[in-house]
């Protein structure tokens, strides 16, 4: 039932790469036009890494699209035209899997941890997860239902801390902004997320952190409309240059 | 005392036959907007509703919902009918202006709307610093934050609406009762009030609906805690993060709970004479 939207859409993506390969476009390899879904903390480093991917392929255009991994998710399973899906948990990327939408098997390319984002000069002396408890201390968490809560969660079970926040927030970034906007004093973020914000923000590290480690992984998708150069993409954010995105941007290395 | 019943052919006859010109777009138009629908009922897990509806937090973020999104409206049409009347009724420099600033939440995304909402009623906004200080009231993350932020996003619906029936309703009641002694507050509410009744119903019913769709201005100001802030529209976006089936009952909960409300209100408003 679902293959005619499929076709039509593989049809509207073969046709918008016709479009773009203009005469002015290179044959050499993949070119055209490339669609990579990737989860909203991904958006600075995979930013930078598409420009990069377009400098070293000429001929290519790669359209960056950034939500919740769970949205992503979705929209590929229900026919979104894409080449390439980053997730920022292996439980999304695994309905993406199981649905058959995906080509191969994804492989993990960073690892992201939870920091407690406060705000700048950190006014509430804030140095870990205990201290989040204390009387008067406003807390924003993600909701359990996003990778970002389910972190915080095991995160805290681990260290043995309740906590009642004030809010439970649809994204990192919402959790984030809360801060930003210094309507709570502290937010358990990933430590990209505390990265892009180092205007306004300052991280604390925990130790704990290190038992909810998030994992990323990427993948070809079966639909995909460029499938040569979604796998380039691929290579390249596993390359040393991907790395170095990647961590410029926070996240750490996946496990060799 | 038998009156005889008139034969009742309702005024003209051409109204029964429908031109295909207009028919057609109609019937169009009702399938774009109840298609969606079809799609919810279509895919909803009718095996195990039941388990589903006895969930916990359904029924407090219904409830919620229901209570919030009532309290808005009551809060729109205290400070909106007046706000309409004024725009109606009195000339003054820049109401053009004025005209134009009411409908400023129609036209930002309910998320700015939280954000701005944030910047002045928000820990350190413009008021909200104040209203800590001076009373230890503070709306973020609250049940009246959600309030807050229903009314804002809903209150220009009903104030159009509104202003709309005001500048359609005769003017000449009014100044009949002006001529025979009425004050300006009796002539309001004895003679204005009631020739736009159904201006106030149909802007009230209207600002109900959109306080209850509400989403973004309320998860962004008002945060989402369950049974304090957690609306139905939160729960289902929440549930779509890890539940699709989930998200479609607790939308079609929501879908029927205020269809029934509105068919019944509507019943009550139509069939006054």
């Amino acid at each position: 039932m679902r293959r005619p939207p499929a076709a039509l859409a593989a049809a509207v993506v073969l046709l918008l790469a016709a479009g773009c390969n203009g005469p002015g476009a290179g044959g050499d390899g993949a070119g055209g036009r490339l669609t990579v879904l990737a989860a909203a903390s991904l958006t600075e480093s995979f930013t930078r890494l598409g420009a990069e991917f377009e400098a070293a392929h000429p001929g290519t255009t790669v359209t960056l699209s950034f939500a919740g991994s769970a949205a992503l998710a979705t929209q590929i399973n229900q026919g979104a035209p894409a080449d390439v899906f980053a997730a920022a948990s292996p439980d999304t990327m695994r309905t993406v899997t199981d649905a058959g939408d995906a080509d191969g098997e994804p492989v993990t390319v960073a690892r992201n941890q939870l920091v407690i984002a406060v705000p700048e000069g950190n006014p509430r002396r804030v140095a870990g997860l205990a201290d989040l408890t204390r009387p008067g201390v406003k807390v924003a968490l993600c909701a359990e239902q996003v990778p970002c809560g389910a972190a915080a969660r095991t995160a805290l079970g681990a260290a043995g801390v309740a906590l009642t926040p004030v809010t439970l927030e649809r994204d990192v970034k919402g959790a984030l902004s809360k801060v930003r906007l210094g309507e709570v004093d502290a937010a358990l973020v990933y430590r990209t997320d505390a990265t892009a914000a180092a205007s306004d923000v300052d991280a604390v590290e925990f130790p704990e952190s290190a038992r909810a480690v998030n994992d990323y992984p990427v993948v070809v998708l079966r639909r995909a409309g460029n499938p040569a150069a979604a796998r380039e993409f691929v290579a390249y954010v596993r390359s040393e240059r991907g790395r170095a995105a990647l961590t410029a941007a926070g996240f750490q290395p996946p496990p060799a | 005392m038998v009156r005889p019943q008139p034969p009742t052919p309702r005024r003209r006859v051409p109204g029964r036959r429908v031109p295909v010109a207009l028919f057609v777009p109609a019937g169009l138009g009702l399938l774009f907007l109840v298609l969606p629908l079809v799609g919810l009922l279509a895919r909803a897990p009718w095996a195990t509703l039941p388990q589903r509806l006895a969930a916990p937090g359904v029924l407090a973020a219904l409830r919620l919902s229901l209570l919030t999104a009532t309290v808005a409206t009551a809060v729109c049409v205290v400070l909106g009918v007046p706000l309409a009347w004024l725009l109606s009724r009195v000339e003054f420099p820049g109401r053009r202006l004025v005209r134009a600033l009411v409908t400023v939440p129609l036209v930002l995304p309910p998320v700015v709307g939280g954000v701005a909402l944030l910047l002045v009623f928000g820990r350190r906004g413009l008021l909200g610093g104040w209203l800590d200080a001076t009373f230890g009231v503070t709306l973020p993350f609250t049940t009246a934050g959600v309030v807050l932020a229903e009314a804002f996003v809903a209150m220009p619906f009903l104030v159009i609406a509104m202003e709309g029936a005001l500048r359609g309703a005769d003017t000449r009641y009014e100044e009949a009762a002006a001529t025979l002694g009425a004050g300006r507050w009796t002539t309001f509410t004895h003679v204005t009030l009631p020739l736009v009744a159904p201006g106030v119903a149909a802007g009230a019913v209207l600002c109900w609906a959109r306080a209850l769709g509400e989403f973004g201005a309320t998860i962004t100001f008002a945060g989402n805690f369950p049974g304090r802030t957690q609306t139905m529209p939160l729960a289902v976006y929440l549930a779509l993060e890890t539940d699709l089936e989930a998200a479609i009952v607790l939308s079609l909960v929501l879908l029927t709970v205020s269809v029934a409300i509105l068919a019944g209100l509507r019943e009550r408003w139509t069939a006054a004479p």
